[in-house]
Order: structure tokens, then C-alpha cells, then sequence
């Protein structure tokens, strides 16, 4: 497998897929080795992470793993390099691992690994599956994005074996997008292990909306990078519409990013900056504690994939709103939905919670039944069958 | 004829919040102290300030004064200031005190918290403007007879209540727009008021020392005393330059290696040795000038950026939203009778932090940026609603 992150090394929803989506696949009987453009910690023992950094350079130092990569050279002096450099990089390096590996099949998650997935077919012969997670025009919020990447996504999705989307939204905008046959592209839903969370302990670390909820004022919360994919201007419209009518509501908006500030500016504009939080990106117990603390989750993304949120949330206790352009509203039931440029409605449905916690209680309860059959096997299952598919097809 | 300059220097140290985030509202009600964050602390600041401009200006002004029998000047101190002198550099504040002890340093009266009160809450401004008064009498023994607002803010009401409150002079910018063909070198009475009068800022003559006198580019540079004091001589048409400037001018936005000290040193000598030039406190300055004209400022001026209004404080939506959160709290303060939580209030009021919530300063440029303790607008912002969210949890908890 060719991945770009993997936990703790990751910005989001891709690592923990990742991790998670192996683990079963191993389960299932699967022999990987998860390659990752830079030296990983901690070891797994049900796959092999290798790194496929630059020769000669003995650290590389990273903040995060779309940031610039900074090599480290025997002689004391560093390289720094810029994503698309580093994807350039990575293919290289992962052409010469292969000469020296053997395996069946390369299974490439999201578009920095699909150089290298061409190349390693190009030497191999094996056959190439392509996962998709997202594709540019998700990550650029419903624009087109990047000439460049779409190229690399166009040209991959073309020569592989096979594409596995992670929704029906995505394979839908992949045939729009890429012209790429229909029935070359299956749809394997992204899932979650519910052992892997953490568990909450009693003291939450938001202990000041803690005791404003004692007060009678409700929380609502978004998790997620504050990007233009992630639709959060509409959240803090709709906020202004709910505050207008339920004064004690306070928006936590947990993550960074170039929004930030448009965020900031706007929610003054509407007259309501005591009414948003920004709290930074947060890990570990701040993040888990987030949805902890809140009444209702709310995913208002232009675009998303799959989002692996709500079920996050679900994990903590909360109910969710999630926008309809998102992947995991094709199989999560219980949870409201709406579309992400509704303000009108999403305010109205916020408003709906806040009022009735019978409202909140009921979807919770049924959001968490739904959560309990969650697993990433029937997913793995799925897999292990198209690679059998293909390794059969390639031996006969 | 003989001319007069008045040298009024302003000095103020705010309370700089330290990094407080969501995650210390309702546990750490400690928004300024900040022993383990250096970058935000006041006292390092404050004993930086100390060591580079108030101790050497002081003993120079001491000297001045020591020297030239005719030489004389004016202060403001904020409350603010006077607090973090007494806690770390108190042999700042006697300096300060000697000054005044030579009956030839007048210290003009203005809010204890260098707030923008007057504009949001008639009630605490009052307060504030009090309150500063009785440290002023209590620590150097005079009772100001002038007024300056923050920022030198000022409009008709503004002079209304002075006069009200028994005040024979107030300060403002000498703006253009404003005085048209008329000079800011002469005594001038506000729009409708009986007696109090009115003196203008002189902002080139001003800001050629406190903004232009290190800059190299300047063609004017570099800047003596002898140049300035001809400059001086050679404008006919004047009763008074009414110099006005930030305290911290000297050896801290204009540095000593640049010779603002030697300018400073020089200036009431060359000032002095022609025949009929003096120096005047405001109060003389009231006494020995009769006003020329009325003056009409409707709309609120100030002594900032290229505007001269109050859009660096109040000017984007994250700063009104900020401090109409903040007044709206009063009363609820207020009644808790909790002298911290009063006191804690009333610090944030000060002008400072909407300051460095300005995102203006992309073309003010170095003034904001130069100022600000945060690393954009944004995060200045968020940082002070933290504490606002304390703050009402605190409200809360005292029921």
C-alpha cells in the first residue's frame, strides 16, 4: 500500500482510514507493507510502514505532512521541499523500493501516491488499484482546483486496474470530473472501528462552556480544518439566524486554517463574536472533549468525500447536522441532514435541537445503535475479493 | 514677538494581556501577569521602556529644568503606568516627582485607564477621569486644570463636559480639515462653551521629532536642534508651538544612537538664545492667551494614522463587536461590588487592545505592527473575547 499519513502524523480523516482500513484487511489475511514518504512511529503488528525518503538524508523533519519536508543530508546541510517536489520525490524512491520488494498487488491511497503507484505497476507488472478519498475538486470546495493535480488524478484513474471510490458522491464526481468508465470505479464505504476510541474521562477540558451548559446555554460544534471543502461560512450564517432566536448558544469551531480569519470577520460583520468560539487545532483529550461537550455537531461541508465526523461524534455522545454533498450521508441514517447552502434550514434544524431534547436524545440513541455495527471488515472483504479478482485474472 | 513653545509629552504602558485561551476561561481568572510568557510580559516591557526611555529622559529633563530657569513642560501619566512603575520601577515614579517638584511640570488630567469611555459610557468615564485625578494629587501633589482623552479624541461634547467639570483648557490634533486657513498656533475656543479653551496640536512641527527624526530618508534629516529652533523663528505668524507628543519618543520609538537625547538636550538652548522665545505649561499658556477664533469639531479627531479618527480603534467589525461586548457588561459588573473583577474590567477598556485588533495596519504599517505584542489582528481578537467569555463566567459565579 502507498499512503500519505498515517496516525499521529495526520491532518485529518485520510490517515485513520488508512490505519484502520489495513488492520482489517490484515484481519482478512492480507500481507502489507504500508509505504509513507517519511520515517513512522509507532510499529503495528499486522503490517510492515516503510519509509520511501530521500537517499543519503538521514532525518527528515516535518511539521505535518502537506507542509514542506525538510531533509537533512549527511553533511549537516538540509534540502527543503514544497508538496508537488516531494510527491516527485516519493515516486522515485518508491520506484527503486519496489525492485527490491515482492508483492501481488499496489493499492495507492489519494493523488500524492499515484505517481509512484504508476511507476512501481510500470516496473512490477502488477496490477494497480487506486483509492480514492477525495479528489480535487472536493479539497477545493466545489471548484475546479489545480490544473496539475487533475491531471495526475485524470491520467492515474486511466491506467489503473481499478478505482475504488469511498461514495457514490465520489464516484459520481469522479465519471463527471475524469470521463472514467463507470464500471471501472466501486463504491466500498470508509467505516470506523468503534474499539478504537478513546474513552472520555469526567472532567472536560472545555470546563467553561461546561459550566455555561449549567447556565442553560447550549453548545454546537464543528471538528475540522476551517477550508473552504469544509463550508463553515454557512455554519456562522445560519449561527447568526439561531442566535437571533436562542440568545444562549455559543458555536465552538475547533481546527485551523486559511478560513480563520474570514471566519472571524464574518461573525463580527453578523453581530455575533461572543456567540463563536475558535479554539485552534486540538488533539488528544481537547479534541475528543469537543464533541463531548457539545449539543450537536454540525458538518456543513461543500464537499466531502466520505467524513468520518459524525461518527466521531457519535462515539461522544452527540448527535449530528450534516450536509447531503457528503459521502457519509449515503449511510448514516440517524442524523439530520440538509443541504450545505440551506443556511435557512440548517438554522432552523439547529434551532429544532436546542429546543427539543427529546429531539437530541432520539438520534443519539439511534445514531449510536447504527454506530455499534460499524467495522471496517465487510470494507476489507470487499477488497480482498477485487484482489483476488486480479491476481487470479493475472496468474491464469 | 515673542513665541512660546509647549512641550507636552504623553506616557502610557498598557496592561498587555498574556496568551489566554478558551481552555483557562473559568479556571485562570489571571489575564496580565505572565512570569511564564515573556513575549506578552509587562514587566519585561515595562523595564525595557524604563531602561531606555524614562530613566535617561527623566534625568535629562531634570537637568534641562536644573539649567535653564526658563525651561519648562508638560506631562500625562496614565494610571496605568503609574501602577507598573510602582511595582517595578519605582525609583521611576519619584523621577518622575522630582520633575514635578520644580513647580515647572504640569500634568495634565485624563482617564486612569486610557479608555475610550467618554464615547461608549458618560458614567465611567467620569469615574475613570476622577480616579486619575486623586492618584495625581495623592503622588505629585497638583490638581490637573487641563484635560487630554485618550488618543487625543476629542469633539464639541467632549469640550462641553470639560468646561462642565470646571477645565481651563483641553488638548486636540491640529487637523486641516478642521482649521482650515487657521493656524494651530494660537489659543482657540471650543464650539459652544463659555470659558474653557482650546489648544492644538502642532502635527508637523510634532511629528517631524516624533515620527520623522530618525528616518534618513527624510530630506530634512538629520534633525537638530539648532534646524528646528530656526524653523521655529522663522514662522512669524505664531503665539505657540504646542509640541505634543508620545513620552516614549524619546529613546524608544526614536532611539538615543539616532541623537534623539542630544536634540532633547540642545533644544532649549538654541530655543532660549533668542530674545523673546520662552517655554509655557498649559496653564500659562491659558493665562497669558486669549482665544483668536471658535473652533468647530462636530466629529470626533484624533491624533492617529492618516485619518485622524477613531477607525483605528473602532474601525472593523471585530473591534466594535469587542468593545460594545465589553461596555454592555457594566452594569452587571458593576453591581457585583468585586473591586478585581471591576478593576480587570476596566483594564480592558483600554484603547491598546482594539489597537492591536486594526487590520488598517497593512498601509499604517509599522505603527500597528510595531505596537502589537500578536501576530495578526485576528489572534489579538481572539485572545481578548477569551477573556471576555471568562469574564462573564465570572459575572455569573458572583450570581
Amino acid at each position: 500500500m502507498l499512503g500519505w499519513e498515517l496516525p499521529p502524523n495526520n491532518s485529518g480523516g485520510l490517515g485513520v482510514a488508512c490505519l484502520q482500513l489495513s488492520r482489517a484487511m490484515a484481519a482478512a489475511g492480507a500481507d502489507i507493507d504500508f509505504i509513507l514518504p517519511y520515517p513512522h512511529e509507532p510499529k503495528y503488528d499486522f503490517m510492515r510502514v516503510t519509509s520511501a525518503h530521500r537517499a543519503g538524508s538521514s532525518i527528515v523533519n516535518r511539521v505535518n505532512a502537506y507542509d514542506s519536508f525538510r531533509y537533512i543530508l549527511e553533511d549537516g546541510s538540509y534540502i527543503d521541499l514544497g508538496i508537488h517536489d516531494q510527491q516527485t520525490a516519493y515516486a522515485l524512491m518508491v520506484g527503486k523500493l519496489v525492485e527490491q520488494m515482492e508483492f501481488d498487488v499496489i493499492h495507492a491511497h489519494d493523488w500524492l501516491t499515484f505517481r509512484a503507484a504508476l511507476l512501481a505497476r510500470e516496473k512490477s507488472g502488477v496490477p494497480l488499484i487506486l483509492h480514492v478519498h477525495s479528489i480535487e475538486r472536493d479539497r477545493a470546495g466545489g471548484n475546479p482546483g489545480n490544473p496539475l493535480v487533475r491531471e495526475i488524478e485524470a491520467t492515474s484513474m486511466l491506467l489503473a486496474d481499478h478505482v475504488i471510490a469511498v461514495s457514490q458522491r465520489t464516484k459520481d464526481l469522479i465519471i463527471e470530473d475524469y470521463a472514467i468508465p463507470a464500471d471501472r470505479i466501486e463504491v466500498i464505504h470508509n467505516s470506523t472501528d468503534v474499539w478504537d476510541v478513546e474513552a472520555l474521562d469526567t472532567d472536560n477540558a472545555y470546563g467553561y462552556l461546561a459550566d455555561m451548559k449549567a447556565c442553560g446555554w447550549k453548545v454546537i460544534v464543528n471538528v475540522g480544518r476551517l477550508t473552504v471543502q469544509k463550508g463553515l461560512p454557512h455554519l456562522v450564517r445560519a449561527a447568526a439566524e439561531v442566535v437571533k432566536r436562542e440568545p444562549k448558544t455559543i458555536f465552538l469551531l475547533v481546527g485551523d486554517g486559511e478560513q480563520r480569519d474570514e471566519l472571524i470577520e464574518l461573525a463580527a460583520e453578523l453581530g455575533i463574536s461572543k456567540n463563536v468560539v475558535f479554539t485552534g487545532f486540538q488533539r488528544g483529550k481537547r479534541w475528543r472533549d469537543a464533541y463531548s461537550v457539545a449539543d450537536l455537531f454540525v458538518m456543513p461541508s461543500v464537499s466531502e468525500p466520505f467524513g468520518l465526523t459524525p461518527f466521531e461524534a457519535t462515539a461522544y455522545g452527540t448527535p449530528s447536522l450534516i450536509s447531503k454533498q457528503s459521502g457519509v450521508s449515503e449511510v448514516f441514517r440517524s442524523c439530520l441532514k440538509v443541504d450545505f447552502w440551506d443556511e435557512h434550514e440548517m438554522a432552523n434544524q439547529i434551532v429544532g435541537v436546542i429546543r427539543n431534547q427529546s429531539l437530541a436524545a432520539e438520534l443519539h440513541a439511534n445514531a449510536w445503535q447504527e454506530y455499534q455495527k460499524l467495522s471496517w471488515s465487510k470494507a476489507a472483504d470487499k477488497i480482498m475479493d477485487r484482489y483476488r479478482h486480479f491476481t487470479q485474472r493475472v496468474a491464469a | 514677538m515673542s513665541k512660546s513653545i509647549v512641550l507636552y509629552m504623553h506616557a502610557h504602558q498598557p496592561w498587555r494581556l498574556r496568551h489566554y485561551t478558551i481552555f483557562d476561561a473559568a479556571s485562570d481568572h489571571n489575564y496580565f501577569d505572565t512570569d511564564d510568557q515573556p513575549e506578552y510580559a509587562n514587566q519585561k516591557i515595562l523595564q525595557k521602556v524604563a531602561h531606555k526611555s524614562y530613566i535617561p529622559t527623566n534625568n535629562l529633563l531634570k537637568d534641562l529644568l536644573a539649567r535653564h530657569p526658563e525651561f519648562k513642560l508638560n506631562l500625562s501619566i496614565t494610571g496605568l503606568l503609574i501602577e507598573q512603575l510602582e511595582r517595578w520601577a519605582p525609583e521611576v515614579l519619584r523621577s518622575f516627582q522630582d520633575l514635578t517638584a520644580t513647580g515647572r511640570v504640569e500634568i495634565a488630567a485624563e482617564t486612569y485607564y486610557h479608555s475610550l469611555a467618554f464615547f461608549y459610557d458618560r458614567d465611567e468615564f467620569e469615574r475613570q477621569v476622577q480616579m486619575h485625578k486623586e492618584k495625581i494629587e495623592q503622588l505629585f501633589g497638583q490638581t490637573p486644570k487641563v484635560i487630554r482623552n485618550t488618543e487625543l479624541a476629542y469633539n464639541n461634547d467632549l469640550a462641553r463636559w470639560a468646561e462642565d467639570a470646571g477645565y481651563k483648557g483641553i488638548l486636540a490634533e491640529g487637523w486641516d480639515p478642521v482649521l482650515g486657513w487657521r493656524s494651530p498656533n494660537f489659543m482657540y475656543r471650543p464650539a459652544g462653551t463659555q470659558n474653557i479653551k482650546l489648544m492644538l496640536k502642532n502635527y508637523r512641527v510634532s511629528d517631524d521629532i516624533a515620527f520623522r527624526f530618525g528616518d534618513s530618508n527624510w530630506e530634512q534629516w538629520p534633525l537638530t536642534s539648532d534646524k528646528f529652533a530656526h524653523w521655529l523663528n522663522e514662522t512669524h505668524d505664531a503665539d505657540m508651538f504646542n509640541l505634543f507628543m508620545d513620552y516614549e519618543t524619546f529613546g524608544e520609538h526614536q532611539w538615543e544612537d539616532k541623537g534623539i537625547f542630544e536634540f532633547l538636550e540642545h533644544l532649549p538652548d538654541k530655543w532660549l538664545s533668542k530674545e523673546g522665545n520662552g517655554f509655557l505649561t498649559f496653564s500659562d499658556a491659558i493665562e497669558r492667551f486669549e482665544p483668536k477664533d471658535e473652533i468647530d469639531m462636530p466629529d470626533t479627531v484624533t491624533w492617529a494614522d492618516t485619518e485622524r479618527d477613531l477607525t483605528a480603534w473602532t474601525g472593523n467589525n471585530m473591534q466594535r463587536q469587542a468593545i460594545a461586548n465589553l461596555y454592555e457588561l457594566k452594569d452587571k459588573i458593576m453591581s457585583t461590588g468585586d473591586l478585581k473583577l471591576i478593576d480587570d474590567w476596566r483594564r480592558l477598556q483600554t484603547s491598546d487592545h482594539f489597537y492591536y485588533m486594526c487590520t488598517k495596519w497593512f498601509n499604517d504599517g509599522d505603527v500597528h505592527a510595531y505596537f502589537s505584542p500578536y501576530n495578526s489582528p485576528y489572534d489579538a481578537f481572539i485572545n481578548f473575547m477569551n477573556v471576555y467569555h471568562d469574564m462573564t463566567w465570572r459575572l455569573k459565579e458572583a450570581g
